[in-house]
């Protein structure tokens, strides 16, 4: 079962007269439970990549499906409502609110999937729980560390059990030991519940937890260890 | 349901010190609109109940004839046997008094000081006549008083006169000629119009139509209703030959005017400084949107629709605005309340004629136009704010995201 499918996909950045090719053809498909990590230099393509599978942006040219929808012309709103229930993300910096505690940051997507009170309260704290972060529940993001607050931002990410969680280098601004443990908790979740995690790096710490490994370079896919059969 | 009064008031104490000032800067022009809707009520209705009170009445009959700007005594321009036809119309329901007043210009002369004045002939007991009573020193002239008078304050200061001393007074009589006379300060009056009392003498009605040869006839019948409405309708039911009936709004059109056209003014006040309120408002909420672009980034990532973002920035402008608005209310209401108490002292405008002021006004804040105030100001703010909620609502999550980087 695949979670994403990308056919051919392009996308032209244009910023006044200049126009940047951000990817240039790729096409890709990300199984159900893979823990697939994309790597390449620095202006690779990575993020837009990210984005353009999280329906965060749309492609110049080329095909998005997720869950086996076309995306591509869906409206602003659709795409919201596409993310909220089946795409979780994590930010490169520590993207919480900052005037929700960390509780409340990871209550805030269950929120807007319209989740009674009891099971807000039962997901959010199970959810923090996994990610270690129970005794800090109620305090707010700038009393956190930054390990700390990936890891609610992890937390976050999964709260409605999306299908695919997208992960933007997610340790890029944590020491070791922190990103370690990042990458430990999201590992486990993978291997307990299941869920497909697609995450952009150029750590090589990082990489090591990959099942499958893509190399982007100008946009192209250069190398894919584990293209899965067309 | 997201709790956006949660949220925005949170968002709101990060900036605490911009907040309260954003939020002062509405209270302010709320409270200032507010006195001046109640300055304005309240010199308004000072500005008619004075010149109804002191100067036109409900309604006044005269001679066809008369002009009440030649003050001319000339029995031609008189109506004849005045106490028979105010007694008359005494007797309608809707009349609560209704007096002869004989109007005549004169001189007032003390020491080596002069004045013009206009000398009024009037019936002393009359309830019409109370405005006039208010005593500064001395006693009103009784009916039968042949050689006193009263004047106003300020005519007696730049006399220097005193109760009891004398004056000499001029007039021009029926036949065109002037007479003299001594008379003796009984009493000195203030109505609180200084415009008014500087420039009036009161003689009892008999002495007054004797020292101007006016004998039996007046200016004018001067009427009070107990409701002014009722003024069409009583000048209708005053019939009488050879009479002008003249009712308050014909005789104050200007004052009318001026009533209707200080309330479009208001409102184009009003809609100034909320303008300019409300920019502050926009302006603090902008600020807000441009610092806040990643986090409009985060939720719409995580799934916040255009909808809700407008409402999350709409929450924080409804919460600055009940602040600012509720505080500014009460602080109008306050300022209001206390000079309505007090009044504000404006002295003499050097208003007189057609539209009688008192020295002082009186602010009235109406619950009608407090309310009108707090409701438009509250809606203009929201309008206003409408503005960079949108602006956050478009923003591309990509776009907003890759500026945070
Ligand atoms: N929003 C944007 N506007 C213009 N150019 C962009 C934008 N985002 C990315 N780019 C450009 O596209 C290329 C790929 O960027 P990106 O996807 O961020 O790469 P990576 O994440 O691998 O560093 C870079 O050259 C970058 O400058
Ligand atoms: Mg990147």
């Amino acid at each position: 079962m695949e979670v994403a499918k990308l056919t051919d996909v392009t996308r032209v950045y244009k910023i006044g007269e200049v126009e940047t090719r951000a990817l240039n053809g790729v096409s890709m498909t990300i199984g159900d439970g893979e823990f697939t990590s994309l790597v390449g230099p620095s202006g690779s393509g990575k993020t837009t990549l990210l984005q353009l599978i999280g329906c965060l942006d749309q492609p110049t040219s080329g095909k998005v499906m997720i869950d086996g929808k076309e995306t591509t012309h869906l409206s602003r709103n659709q795409r919201a409502d596409l993310r909220k229930g089946t795409i979780g993300f994590v930010f490169q910096f520590f993207a919480l609110i900052p005037t929700l505690t960390a509780y409340e940051n990871v209550e805030m997507p269950l929120l807007l999937n319209g989740k009674s009170p009891a099971e807000r309260k039962q997901r959010a704290m199970e959810l923090l729980e996994a990610v270690a972060m129970t005794d800090r529940a109620h305090h707010r993001p700038d009393q956190l560390s930054g390990g700390q607050q990936q890891r609610v931002a992890v937390a976050r990410a999964l709260a409605t059990d999306p299908k695919l969680i997208l992960a933007d280098e997610p340790t890029a601004n944590l020491d070791t030991e922190n990103g370690e443990q990042v990458m430990e908790i999201m590992k486990r979740l993978n291997k307990e519940i299941g869920a497909t995690f697609v995450f952009a790096t150029h750590d090589p710490r990082v990489i090591k937890y990959a099942t499958r490994v893509v190399t982007l370079r100008d946009g192209i896919i250069e190398k894919d260890n584990h293209a899965p059969a067309k | 349901m997201i709790n956006y009064f949660k949220m925005a008031y949170r968002n709101l104490g990060r900036h605490r010190r911009r907040s309260l000032l954003s939020g002062l800067a509405l209270a302010m022009g709320t409270a200032l609109l507010m006195f001046a809707a109640a300055f304005f009520q309240g010199e308004m209705r000072s500005s008619l109940e004075t010149t109804l009170r002191l100067n036109s009445g409900h309604i006044q009959v005269q001679d066809a004839d008369y002009d009440p700007d030649k003050l001319s005594v000339a029995w031609e321009y008189l109506i004849e046997n005045p106490e028979q036809v105010a007694e008359q119309i005494e007797a309608l329901d809707q009349v609560a008094a209704a007096t002869p007043r004989l109007f005549a210009s004169g001189i007032v002369s003390a020491q080596d000081e002069s004045i013009g004045v206009q000398i009024m002939g009037i019936v002393p007991d009359s309830e019409a006549n109370a405005p006039y009573k208010n005593m500064v020193s001395g006693e009103f002239v009784t009916a039968d008083d042949r050689e006193g008078i009263v004047i106003g304050l300020p005519l007696a200061e730049s006399l220097g006169l005193k109760v009891g001393e004398q004056l000499t007074l001029l007039v021009n009589t029926s036949e065109g000629n002037v007479d003299e006379q001594m008379f003796t300060v009984r009493g000195i009056f203030t109505t609180g119009t200084s415009a008014y009392d500087s420039g009036i003498v009161f003689l009892p009605l008999a002495k007054a139509q004797a020292f101007s040869g006016a004998e039996n006839h007046a200016s004018m019948i001067f009427i009070l209703l107990h409701d002014r409405e009722q003024a069409d309708a009583v000048a209708a039911a005053i019939q009488g030959e050879g009479y002008q009936i003249k009712t308050w709004t014909e005789m104050n059109e200007l004052l009318v005017l001026i009533n209707d056209f200080s309330n479009a003014y208001l409102s184009f006040i009003n809609l100034i400084v909320l303008g300019v309120t409300a920019t502050v408002i926009v302006n603090t909420l902008l600020m807000s949107v441009f610092e806040r672009t990643r986090e409009i980034g985060i939720l719409t990532a995580i799934g916040m629709k255009g909808r809700q973002i407008i409402s999350l920035f709409l929450a924080e402008a409804s919460l600055l605005a009940s602040g600012g608005i509720t505080f500014g209310a009460l602080s109008g209401w306050a300022l209001s309340a206390y000079f309505g108490k007090v009044g504000i002292y404006f002295g003499d405008l050097g208003i007189s004629g057609d539209m009688l002021l008192q020295d002082r006004i009186y602010p009235i804040l109406t619950l009608d136009s407090a309310v009108n105030l707090i409701i438009t100001s509250f809606i203009i703010t929201l309008l206003a704010s409408l503005y960079p909620a949108r602006l956050a609502s478009r923003m591309e999550p990509v776009e907003a995201l890759h500026k945070a980087q």
